[in-house]
């Protein structure tokens, strides 16, 4: 079972799972509870095409993901501002934009596997680098977390009174679009850009089924997460599938069982309430 | 007595329309403010230029003496804002997450709250009967202990003046009125000045000792004791209101558009 930590690879792609399960529901659960699941969507085509102007321009395509996603977060809230009523415009637009240079600037990549590895995450492809890289940004993003914890829930929860309350809401939010930018590209490698939106949204719609308070719910998402990666990664190996895809649907499967044991312990509670009653 | 609210010569519209015109008052330390008027008139954007959520065209607003655009003692003016019950109910936070964040300024930014704070926490839940409900999720509860919860988030931070727009909207008769109850106990014993905005003439008149009127033909400054007269509420709504008497004292109910 413990065998495939014999491959350097592996253990790589596992550091790199765990440090994304981690960091990707805690900004997961902001974008879930402002309702606004789309925004890792269109964040991650952008950074798909950072990933491909990297390659082109032959610097390192994670790189190049962090600065188009970073760039297209900001975008996002700019043309929030042109749109204030309708902020699934400003997501749609981006996303659009996103595709678009994607799929302009893919052309000009010559190791079309290379780009394709994006898609859909690869376990063998990690290097030395992109492991560093991930290390780092990942930590930064859990520290920025942890210290910003009751700001963000505060101003997710109630923006309006949370300014009055002290909070600065502009530097807060400022520096949740840049965490939300960087989780999104650094999780590129591993888990793929068209798949890791899945990845902040499917463990918090897990964790909101059982949780019993906002401190639960982010615990038992990074759980879930957890749970999603590792089982996913296992299986991807033996299975020779897909990581990014394998992790997702892992997830999926995970949140349908939850659903259906919650309905399921909801109706035996109603039955056993109704006989306690006769 | 001091002056806790004072607004002098406000100014406020869109698009060269005026919707609040040379609007002055002052509010002192242990008042109960209704301030009533048509859909339209400006009662919620007269609170939250007070709350400097949103900026006059001219004139002046000064809270606990001093200019509300150089004001920072944010934490001595507490807001239950109309979205405060049209949150997202299934937002998974429970009653004491809610009220321990508004306690921002004493935890201090990178802290979390400690025991003293959720002892807080626990005084002002208390003040409002919710003391048993700390581990509820809010979305769980019922929209008058709802409101309540919102109360105490304010309360938590001993604040000096309370802020309220429309905090009955869409809870029953009697939640309400255990509201206005609750609100007129912290006013009397605590000497919390109130201010607010609010639909319910029969409450209000019982409960506040000045109201604003916001009308089409500008502000009135009524004595609730005096009543609310079919012509005066006629004037101030710009059409034809009746009036019920729900045999008590000063208590009537607007019932009708004519």
């Amino acid at each position: 079972m413990l065998d495939i930590f014999q491959y350097d690879f592996m253990r790589r792609a596992f550091i790199t799972g765990i440090l994304i399960a981690i960091i990707t529901p805690c900004i997961g659960v902001i974008v879930v509870l402002r309702r606004l699941s789309m925004t890792g969507d269109a964040l991650s085509h952008n950074s798909l095409a950072g990933i491909a102007a990297g390659l082109v321009l032959g610097i390192n395509p994670i790189l190049g993901a962090v600065v188009f996603s970073i760039l297209a977060a900001f975008g996002i809230e700019e043309v929030r501002k042109a749109f204030p009523r309708y902020a699934d415009i400003a997501i749609a637009i981006i996303m659009s934009t996103g595709i678009g240079l994607a799929g302009i600037l893919s052309g000009f990549v010559k190791n079309s596997a290379n780009f394709n590895s994006f898609l859909f995450g690869s376990i063998v492809a990690i290097s030395d680098f992109e492991l560093y890289l991930v290390i780092a940004l990942s930590i930064i993003v859990m520290l920025a977390f942890i210290l910003l914890f009751k700001e963000l829930f505060y101003t997710t929860f109630d923006e309006e009174s949370a300014r009055l309350a002290g909070v600065p809401i502009k530097v807060v939010n400022f520096i949740f679009t840049l965490l939300t930018a960087v989780t999104v590209s650094v999780s590129a490698r591993t888990v793929g850009t068209l798949v890791i939106s899945s990845l902040m949204v499917l463990p918090v719609a897990c964790a909101m089924q059982i949780s019993k308070s906002y401190k639960q719910t982010v615990v038992l998402a990074i759980i879930f997460a957890l749970f999603f990666t590792t089982t996913g990664l296992y299986i991807s190996y033996y299975a020779n599938l897909k990581p990014g895809g394998t992790i997702v649907l892992v997830g999926v499967i995970t949140l349908i069982g939850v659903l259906i044991s919650k309905n399921l312990s909801n109706i035996l509670r109603n039955r056993n309430d109704f006989y306690a009653g006769q | 007595m001091t002056m806790v609210i004072e607004v002098n010569h406000l100014n406020f519209g869109y698009n060269n329309n005026l919707i609040l015109k040379d609007i002055s008052f002052s509010v002192e330390k242990g008042d109960y403010l209704g301030i009533i008027g048509a859909n339209g008139t400006g009662k919620s954007t007269l609170i939250k230029l007070l709350l400097k959520i949103m900026d006059p065209l001219s004139g002046e607003v000064k809270i606990l003496g001093e200019n509300v655009k150089t004001f920072k003692r944010w934490d001595k003016v507490g807001y239950v804002s109309q979205k405060a019950n049209s949150f997202n109910s299934s937002f998974p936070a429970t009653v004491e997450e809610v009220v321990a964040a508004n306690l921002y300024s004493k935890i201090g930014l990178f802290r979390f709250p400690n025991k003293s704070h959720m002892k807080k926490v626990y005084e002002a839940l208390e003040l409002v009967g919710m003391q048993n409900y700390g581990k509820r999720l809010i979305g769980n509860l019922s929209g008058g202990q709802q409101q309540r919860v919102f109360i105490a988030r304010v309360l938590a931070n001993d604040p000096e003046i309370m802020f309220l727009d429309e905090p009955t909207v869409g809870i029953d008769a009697r939640s309400e009125e255990a509201v206005y109850g609750l609100l007129g106990r912290l006013n009397r014993e605590l000497g919390l000045t109130i201010v607010m905005v609010t639909h319910d003439i029969s409450a209000i008149t019982v409960h506040a000792n000045k109201l604003v009127c916001l009308g089409e033909n500008g502000m009135f400054i009524h004595d609730p004791r005096e009543g609310i007269t079919k012509e005066f509420a006629t004037e101030l709504y710009g059409y034809s209101v009746n009036l019920h008497n729900h045999n008590c004292k000063n208590c009537y109910k607007e019932v009708s558009q004519c």
